[in-house]
């Protein structure tokens, strides 16, 4: 029970943390809200919803890279991974922490994003409600572990999308798939499955990754 | 409690340490000086377990909670308060009585007035205080203080000095510092990096 102890402490720190700075989800929100502003205007009159749903994934990808790369900006700054790399918790404590962190402010921005798009576009199906859950386990779990991968390396900023896009590629074709065909259950049993082997690789390999 | 042999490190085509060979006898204290870039800083985070060797082997015979590590920075969250820092790393290092001890270092170190301010209030100096604060909360078994009295003024350079008499002897230290007569007193073997 300890390691969900250490799990606590960690994420509570991150939540404490954003709660002072009010450094990630002011901006994730400010940049959905205007990218769905963008992406309205952008859209000729009669598009179909089918296009819709694929810009509402783009923004979710989007918004999700804006939090990770601000994910270790405390722990950067004054070296403080070293810290905890050093404690005697196990070293996955402090991806668990970070991801759950970092799916707090995603979930916190999609609850203004998600009635946002159902306004500007069209209604919202369950499915996509589902898949938007499943993914957002994905992109943060795989996000975090990139964000740390990247955040020890001199061209972090670059590193990241870099590494991020491509592993969110599954995510999008399963968000995609489940917001719009009519039968998601496939789809969302993709994304479910994404979900956790990504987070078993994750939870092995991190260690690898904090310890030069 | 420590034992190198033929220890180095590369940074790509970066040659940092060379077969380095040194031990360190459980409650020694070993000051390692060198000028800038001679690898005092590379070769305390092998030590500390933050880093491996690229030739070499390193034996450190003491478990990682009971290390505590000085870095260059202090390595705690601007956004906290000081209260909060400890407590965090209290909680990752279980230390029991943590309050208590807590409470007992902030004072210690003069630090017990500003314990609910945000550290990015502080000065590097009290930064620092802070810093050894946190490296002590756990009671290590072996310390690794890399230049330990950087920004400290005079009162913090002497309440530092008295924890190290107060520790010498009962735990193992290994020092690295720009002002080796600082730390003559409590030297028992030395290491000098070119």
């Amino acid at each position: 029970m300890t390691y969900f102890a250490d799990v606590r402490a960690l994420a509570r720190k991150d939540l404490l943390l954003e709660l002072r700075a009010r450094d990630t989800l002011p901006s994730m929100l400010l940049f959905v809200a205007a990218v769905f502003v963008v992406f309205h205007f952008s859209l000729p009159s009669g598009s179909s919803t089918l296009a819709a749903s694929g810009l509402l994934w783009v923004a979710i990808v989007f918004t999700a890279l804006l939090g990770l790369g601000r994910a270790f900006v405390p722990e950067r700054e004054q070296r403080v991974l070293d810290a905890l790399v050093l404690a005697p918790c196990d070293r996955s404590a402090i991806w668990l922490a970070k991801s759950l962190a970092t799916l707090a402010f995603l979930v916190a921005a999609e609850i203004v994003a998600l009635p946002l798009f159902a306004l500007f576009f069209h209604g919202l199906r369950w499915s996509t409600i589902a898949g938007v859950a499943l993914a957002d386990l994905g992109i943060c779990g795989v996000g975090t572990f990139v964000g740390a991968t990247a955040v020890v390396t001199r061209a972090r900023e670059l590193l990241l999308p870099l590494l991020f896009l491509p592993l969110a590629i599954p995510l999008i074709i399963g968000g995609v798939g489940s917001s719009t065909v009519d039968a998601p259950g496939r789809y969302l049993g993709f994304l479910g499955l994404y979900d956790l082997l990504f987070a078993l690789l994750c939870w092995a390999a991190f260690e690898y990754v904090v310890v030069e | 409690m420590i034992a190198a042999r033929g220890v180095g490190r590369r940074f790509g085509d970066k040659r940092v340490l060379r077969a380095l060979d040194f031990e360190l006898p459980d409650r020694g204290f070993m000051t390692i000086i060198g000028p800038n870039g001679s690898g005092k800083t590379t070769l305390l985070r092998l030590c500390a377990g933050l880093s491996r060797p690229s030739e070499g082997e390193l034996h450190v015979d003491v478990a990682r909670e009971r290390i505590g590590f000085l870095a260059h920075e202090p390595l705690v969250y601007r956004e906290l308060t000081a209260v909060e820092n400890l407590e965090l790393y209290g909680k990752l290092y279980r230390v029991r009585e943590r309050r208590e001890r807590i409470g007992m270092l902030l004072e210690r170190f003069g630090l017990w007035d500003a314990r609910r301010e945000r550290v990015s209030s502080y000065s590097r100096g009290m930064q620092q205080r802070l810093a050894l604060c946190r490296v002590l909360l756990h009671e290590p078994q072996l310390l690794i203080l890399d230049e330990p009295y950087t920004a400290l003024d005079g009162e913090g350079a002497k309440l530092l000095d008295a924890q190290l008499a107060e520790l010498v002897g009962e735990r193992t230290f290994l020092v690295s510092t720009h002002d080796p007569a600082r730390t003559d007193q409590f030297a028992t073997t030395g290491l000098a990096l070119a």
